[in-house]
């Protein structure tokens, strides 16, 4: 599946199936500073992907905290 | 997943309250938690106008949604940084925003209406620029918010946010900071109130909040924000919450709760030694207020800059303000806290 990375923006293909769970592992990102776009809606950690999908994985953390 | 809910196939999941959602579900949950921090922390009052801080971010903008959407009088107001072109693109979703709600977004610009902007700020004052601009966002929120009749000043501050912050201030003791960091800071002589209606939410939450909504914000990050060190914070707590969830919020609510108060006094013989600053009006217990002296010491070279450094040298004429507004006409605009 073709998985679209955010900051800076860049696409990697792994293979798949697999579930978000799995695929974050993989990808060693930490569930909770990331959602995951399948089409485009949301999808939930357990979530089967299929080889066929496209999937953003967009981080949350934003930056500069002033006080 | 499931829907905790109603049941139907979920699109979202909340480890912290182990549950998940879908999408009608999700945005009634978000709701749900902003009432709740506006009535726990009495942020709100009926018919009190409220001026939201619009960087063109997740947070501002699911902010003031939600207030709308809880039928609060809400405008927005968005500050020009300066930061290329990060600048321009959440300029232009804070003002696509605006214009598809039919809002009002008031708008300042630091490099137009003050003569310098944050990088030019970080390099002529050689502080980190998160530094400059924060300072920045809080003067001149406060400012227009004053000067345009505003009950109160929100930002988009969220829970992880809030939680890095106190990280932050309990690691190094800054006990004034402890005393100062709630959810809601009253108005005061100079000071309008401020309020944090996310901070029951997390990141996560408000990013799909925006999702869910069909919200476009800008997901890219300020190129000044790397190697912030409240980034360093959200990471080292992001890891602890992997392992154990809720523990972000436990600390953080926990402090509003049990311990907060205990420091409340420190903030507040702070504020006993305000005066109002000579050059603008704003509080300080310095000769002069911290943006001023950002402002003179950024702008230094150009006219306006060297006018206001000879004033200030020769103290004691205190038109201020509308000796600035001379020079730096027309109105308002500025961004959240958070990147
Ligand atoms: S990261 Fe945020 S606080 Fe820092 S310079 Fe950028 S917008 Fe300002
Ligand atoms: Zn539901
Ligand atoms: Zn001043």
């Amino acid at each position: 599946m073709k998985v679209v990375l955010r900051n800076p923006r860049r696409e990697v293909d792994v293979s798949g199936p697999t579930t978000v769970d799995a695929l974050l592992a993989r990808l060693e990102l930490n569930p909770e500073s990331v959602l995951v776009i399948c089409g485009d809606t949301l999808v939930t950690r357990d979530a089967q992907l299929a080889d066929a999908d496209v999937v953003e994985i967009r981080p949350v953390i934003s930056g500069g905290a002033t006080p | 997943m499931k829907c905790r809910r109603c049941r139907a196939p979920a699109v979202v999941d909340v480890r912290r309250h182990n549950a998940a959602f879908c999408r009608e579900c999700f945005l009634r949950h978000v709701r749900e938690q902003v009432r709740r921090a506006i009535d726990d922390h009495d942020m709100l009052q009926p018919g009190d106008r409220v001026l939201v801080a619009i960087s063109g971010g997740k947070d501002s903008l699911a902010a003031w949604d939600v207030l709308r959407e809880l039928g609060y009088d809400a405008d927005g107001l968005y500050l020009g940084l300066g930061i290329g072109s990060y600048s321009d693109e959440s300029s232009r979703y804070a003002h696509e925003y605006a214009s598809r709600h039919g809002l009002t977004l008031h708008s300042v610009d630091l490099a137009r209406d003050y003569g310098y902007d944050v990088p030019g700020a970080a390099v002529a004052t050689r502080r980190a620029p998160c530094g400059a601009c924060g300072l920045s966002k809080r003067h001149l929120f406060n400012e227009v918010a004053l000067e345009r009749g505003y009950d109160a000043v929100a930002t988009g501050h969220n829970l992880d946010d809030e939680a890095a912050v106190l990280l932050g201030n309990v690691l190094r003791w800054e006990t004034a900071y402890l005393g100062r960091q709630h959810p809601v800071l009253p108005a005061a002589e100079g000071f309008v109130r401020k309020i944090k209606p996310l901070v029951r939410l997390g990141e996560r939450e408000t990013a799909a909040y925006c999702v869910l909504s069909r919200i476009d914000y800008i997901v890219e990050e300020c190129p000044m924000a790397a190697g912030n060190r409240h980034l360093g914070y959200k990471e080292l707590l992001n890891e602890l919450e992997d392992r154990s969830p809720g523990s972000k919020a436990a600390f953080l609510l926990g402090y509003f709760e049990r311990a907060h108060s205990r420091f409340a006094g420190d903030a507040a013989s702070e504020r006993a030694h305000l005066r109002p600053c000579p050059e603008c009006g704003a509080p300080t217990t310095g000769d002069i207020c911290a943006f001023c002296s950002l402002r003179a010491r950024a702008t230094v070279g150009d006219e306006a800059a060297v006018e206001l450094v000879a004033r200030r040298t020769a103290r004691g004429r205190s038109s201020g303000r509308s000796a600035r507004r001379a020079t730096a006409p027309a109105p308002p605009g500025a961004p959240t806290g958070a990147g």
